[in-house]
């Protein structure tokens, strides 16, 4: 077996170097019956050709988005990745690594974490950000029980605006651990009076701009009112190339800052891995969870990076670990700072821009279509559309079409009286070919 | 004339009338290595006798500091967390934690004097 | 100063003093700056168009502040980047015996199958109609974990082994609130030797963790759980084989006494890759397992992620799996995202899990199919064995002189007085161009040292790798100190100052005070 480098000779030199005969002497401890007398009820062992066919025929089922024109976002967006990314990212010394706890062995990763943590605080405009959480939805759930900590009170409360999958993490954590959570309803409009929910038993309040339906949040004044309160304002991101356009949360008052990092350097891959962005004001620098790197010297003096503030964490402080958290998300960090790199500030600007101005373009297109009505007036890259009738069959029919339009509200939010709402995103990978093929299959769709 | 008392996991009390300082010994700070931080009650708290004071932590520990007998915090070292070096240098004088008024004075008779605490450490 | 073999032997004299370079390289080992030092905020090295002039709506929040990020155009960050591999060690770069982490190789088909277009290039969101290939993978991913473990259910969606300790635990978190016993069960028995992930979990959702002692040939006396349980008992958290790489030989028994006592048996399947096609967790009397995908089924380490974590459930658990989760529907496989009349516990992440660990885990589970996974495993336990029997008149094993599963633990009593300790040992390893084995942990050993091969070393690399130990075990019994104290003193940097780092923690670059400012 290609994977297996042990010959049936070198198997039997070591068994005899051992001193028994049979490997199963080795799993002496296993009560007899429940040692396997064969293999398991699975196919047998196959080489690259078969594999990759079967494979292959599995990934032939599946439409993606670059095949067809694509208008899908609601926490996961398809923007181009420049080929030297997923080159970087594949070289043996940062594919085949572990965490860098022999820092002198680990220079490579530990330099990009560095590099990694300060691009996330500069884009967000905070002073400190870590190594990555999993994700954006459990890097919120992991700021509410931070915020928890830091305020000693167990109450958070969500904007209807946060997507309703970082919602129900936090919900769902918050139920676990004992907590209270208050969800205010979907906030379509960005209507929704938050600062009336901010009592003196809130721990945080959790915004997310832009919002899962589209819209542009100020988060001024609710920072203001939440700090009055004692409490503090978590501000949430599902589209981090919009912090290339959009005033960052950290120029808005928000004191811990989560959000979805995906968007630079990592593809849609079904939902995961993706790569979790967490940075706060520097005093709460110890109860912030997850890796830390951080610069020292070596013993001649030369400068070198370490995994530091390291009792935060399970391995060492165990039930009073600030999270449970040990794998951060590695590689898709990688790919979000050299593509951070390649874009620079100028390249990011200019990239959010474009999404922008197509956003724009597809709003207008669509606004056209007879019967459609675009939600937002101000948006980034995501906006929401009301259409004549059931969003979710029209999304089908337009699927049917060969053209993917967006999410029906329906699927995130079943039974809430939103059927007839879609959330569209637009990157810089559509063409007005793509905008105007998803207008002309509306039209077609609704007139019917 | 302060009288100083340790317990087994490796705190000191010195008390002085009804105010005790209360630290971490030198076998204690030898043995966590480089002090990177500690953690310090707010002043007012009320302490049980082997209640978590304190919390030291080194690069590779973490470990609580437990109150060696009951009191109310008076005093905490408010510089000690920029400090923490103080610890390992000085650990019986500036690198003191916190102080207490005893509310229970009789709980010292119980702890070990620097003789039966160098037998228990040097064993 | 020189010793006989005219090499360095102080630390801190290195050859820097004996061959300069201007640029304080050292021919492929180059000092690499931060992107920070040598990008620009004007630079970039991707070409995208400005739109034509629009007017933009963002409702007066355009960004008024500058980023400060700068850019490197493709050349340069090619070069940054690659100049930063090189200072890295993996498992391409040779054998990296860190026990409990099951360093094998990482399987190149795998990277080219996660990234077919069908597999990488779709979204979470889009219709499940358009993505039945996606569903299918899951779904055999799924069978093959289930048949694995002898267990009927699984839940795919966590995204890391610590994330499915989460959703293992709040399972029986769930169940037990079903029975009406939530107010009562508020406590959960881990042995001393776990992982620290293990009390962490428990106690983030709100249990108080009680440790269970080891015994003294290294495993678990069901008398000892029988001491601490009882109807205050809500589970027991286990590592088997266990986290000193032997096999928990009274585990039926320890099931019996928890199921007994009402409680559930919570498994940590980090050390999975001893067993798998030999033995049967679900055979056991397991409740849930969690299975890292990045140990035992290949998934790259990227240098410290991203994992998996699906976790496998008993019949008692299945039905409180977290939302997602794929089943088989009448027509076909359905992706099921809403609570209905269902009893799931909740959700864990957004969408639907790690897809892009799970088509590599598949992919590597075709290629070695029942009898190579099987293999893998005999491999493995044999590799970790021939190493133990390689080393034990040298160094001590803690537990005696029996046989080990896929790793081999030591600790330091044979290192007594030599002034050598367990790190130094370590690092003096990285020196001869191995990556340390697991130090210092399971925390019931002292100065332990967990070394785990795996299946992936051909003999000649194991051979070699217990001659360079012995070689090393050697130098430290007659007090050749020099080779250790100070080690590594080849690698691309020496030992880090890691107290500087935690007492005055920099977390990220920051501009240096411009000089007009600096002067005033």
């Amino acid at each position: 077996m290609r994977y297996l480098p042990l010959s049936d000779a070198d198997r039997g030199a070591m068994l005899a170097r051992i001193g028994v005969d049979h490997v199963d002497a080795l799993f002496a401890n296993v009560p007899a019956d429940k040692l396997q007398k064969a293999p398991p009820d699975l196919p047998r062992m196959k080489g690259e050709l078969e594999v990759e066919r079967i494979m292959a025929g599995l990934a032939a089922r599946n439409v993606s988005a670059g095949s067809v024109p694509f208008f899908v976002g609601a926490g996961a967006y398809k923007h181009h990745v420049p080929a030297s990314v997923d080159h970087l990212i594949q070289r043996s010394e940062f594919l085949t690594s572990y965490t860098p706890y022999q820092p002198e062995i680990a220079q490579g990763t530990l330099q990009y974490l560095f590099e990694f943590q300060t691009q996330v605080a500069l884009l967000t405009g905070m002073e400190v950000a870590n190594a990555s959480m999993y994700d954006g939805s459990t890097g919120t759930a992991e700021a509410v029980l931070m915020a928890h900590r830091i305020t000693k009170r167990r109450k958070a409360v969500l904007s209807g605006g946060l997507h309703p999958h970082y919602r129900q993490v936090v919900e769902t954590i918050s139920g676990m651990a004992g907590d209270t959570v208050t969800s205010l309803p979907p906030d379509l409009k960005a209507a929704e009076d938050i600062i009336a929910a901010i009592d003196a038993e809130t721990s945080c309040v959790v915004v997310q701009t832009p919002d899962v339906f589209g819209n542009l949040r100020d988060l001024t004044a609710i920072a203001a009112a939440a700090q009055k309160a004692g409490a503090l304002l978590i501000a949430v991101f599902t589209e981090a190339v919009s912090l290339g356009l959009v005033k960052p949360p950290g120029a808005m008052g928000a004191d811990i800052v989560v959000g979805e990092g995906q968007s630079i350097g990592n593809s849609l891959n079904y939902g995961g891995p993706y790569v979790g962005l967490f940075a706060a004001r520097q005093k709460y620098v110890r109860q912030m969870p997850g890796r830390l790197c951080g610069e020292t010297v070596d013993a001649e003096g030369k400068r070198g990076f370490v995994l530091t503030l390291s009792t935060r964490e399970q391995h060492i402080r165990r039930d009073k670990a600030t999270s449970n958290i040990c794998t951060n998300s590695g590689l898709c960090v990688l790919a979000f700072t050299v593509h951070m790199t390649l874009l620079g500030e100028t390249g990011l600007r200019r990239l959010a821009s474009v999404n922008h101005a197509h956003a724009i373009k597809l709003a207008d297109t669509l606004a056209a279509v007879p019967g459609v009505t675009v939600e937002q007036a101000a948006f980034f890259n995501e906006f929401t559309i009301r259409v004549p009738g059931d969003g979710a069959q029209v999304i089908e029919k337009l699927a049917a079409r060969g053209i993917l339009g967006g999410v029906p509200a329906a699927r995130l939010w079943p039974d809430q009286g939103l059927d007839d709402l879609i959330l569209v995103a637009a990157t810089e990978v559509n063409t007005d070919e793509d905008r105007a093929a998803y207008a002309a299959a509306l039209k077609d769709i609704l007139a019917c | 004339m302060a009288t100083i008392r340790f317990t087994k996991d490796h705190e000191y009390v010195s008390v002085d009338g009804d105010i005790a300082t209360v630290g971490i010994t030198d076998y204690a700070q030898s043995q966590l290595g480089d002090v990177v931080y500690v953690e310090l009650p707010t002043a007012g708290k009320t302490l049980k006798q082997g209640d978590e004071a304190a919390v030291v932590e080194s690069v590779k520990a973490a470990s609580e500091v437990y109150a060696p007998v009951s009191g109310t915090v008076v005093e905490i070292n408010a510089g000690l967390p920029d400090s923490p070096s103080d610890v390992n240098e000085d650990p019986l004088g500036k690198g003191w934690f916190l102080k207490l008024r005893l509310a229970n004075p009789a709980e010292l008779d119980a702890l070990m004097d620097e003789a039966a605490y160098q037998a228990h450490i040097g064993a | 100063m020189l010793n006989r073999q005219g090499r360095p032997s102080g630390v801190g004299e290195t050859d820097a003093s004996e061959h300069y370079t201007f640029t304080g390289n050292r021919a492929l080992m180059i000092e690499e700056p931060l992107l920070f030092e040598i990008g620009r905020l004007e630079r970039t090295g991707v070409d995208v168009d400005e739109p034509e002039p629009f007017t933009p709506r963002l409702g007066g929040l355009e960004r008024a502040e500058p980023m400060g990020l700068p850019g490197l155009g493709e050349p340069e960050t090619m070069r940054h980047y690659v100049r930063l591999s090189q200072k890295n060690f993996g498992i391409d770069s040779g054998l990296f015996p860190l026990g409990s982490c099951t360093m094998k190789h990482n399987p190149r088909l795998n990277e080219k199958v996660a990234r077919m277009p069908g597999f990488g290039d779709i979204h979470p969101l889009q219709p499940v109609s358009t993505v039945p290939g996606a569903l299918a993978v899951i779904d055999r991913l799924a069978h093959y974990l289930k048949e694995l473990t002898g267990m009927p259910a699984v839940a795919m969606s966590p995204k890391a082994g610590a994330h499915g300790e989460l959703c293992g635990m709040m399972a029986i978190k769930t169940a037990i609130a079903a029975r009406g016993e939530a107010a009562t069960r508020t406590v959960v028995l881990v042995p001393e030797s776990a992982h620290g992930t293990n009390p962490a979990t428990a106690a983030l959702i709100g249990f108080t963790v009680e440790a269970i002692p080891v015994r003294a040939d290294g495993t678990v006396d069901p008398a000892s759980i029988k001491a601490m349980i009882g109807p205050h008992v809500a589970a027991i958290m286990l590592t088997n084989p266990n986290t000193c790489g032997l096999f928990e030989k009274d585990v039926v028994a320890i099931a019996q006494v928890v199921h007994e006592a009402g409680a559930y048996f919570y498994c940590d399947g980090a050390n999975f890759n001893a067993i798998v096609g030999k033995v049967r967790p679900g055979d056991l009397g397991v409740d849930a397992m969690h299975i890292n995908l990045h140990k035992t089924f290949s998934t790259p380490h990227g240098g410290g992620g991203p994992g998996a974590g699906p976790v496998v459930l008993s019949e008692a658990l299945a039905p409180y799996a977290p939302l997602p989760f794929v089943q088989a529907g009448a027509a076909g496989l359905e992706l099921v995202e809403e609570l209905g009349d269902g009893k799931a516990f909740g959700r864990l992440t957004a969408f639907h899990g790690q897809m892009g660990m799970f088509t590599r885990a598949l992919t590597y589970m075709l290629s070695h199919g029942a009898d190579g996974m099987r293999q893998a495993s005999e491999d493995a336990v044999l590799s970790a064995n021939y190493i133990r029997v390689g080393l034990m008149d040298l160094m001590s094993l803690p537990f005696g002189d029996q046989p080990c599963m896929h790793e081999a633990l030591f600790d330091d009593t044979w290192l007594k007085d030599t002034g050598v300790s367990t790190l130094d040992f370590a690092k003096a390893m990285i020196d001869e161009g191995y990556h340390p084995m697991t130090v210092y942990f399971p925390l019931v050993v002292h100065g332990a040292m967990l070394i785990e091969p795996t299946e992936s070393e051909s003999k000649a690399s194991l051979d070699l790798f217990i001659m360079a130990l012995r070689d090393l075990a050697f130098a430290a019994k007659r007090g050749d100190t020099a080779r250790f104290a100070g080690a590594p003193f080849h690698a691309p940097r020496r030992r880090m100052d890691e107290t500087r780092a935690a007492r005055q923690p920099v977390l990220r670059w920051t501009p240096p005070v411009p000089l007009k400012e600096a002067a005033e």
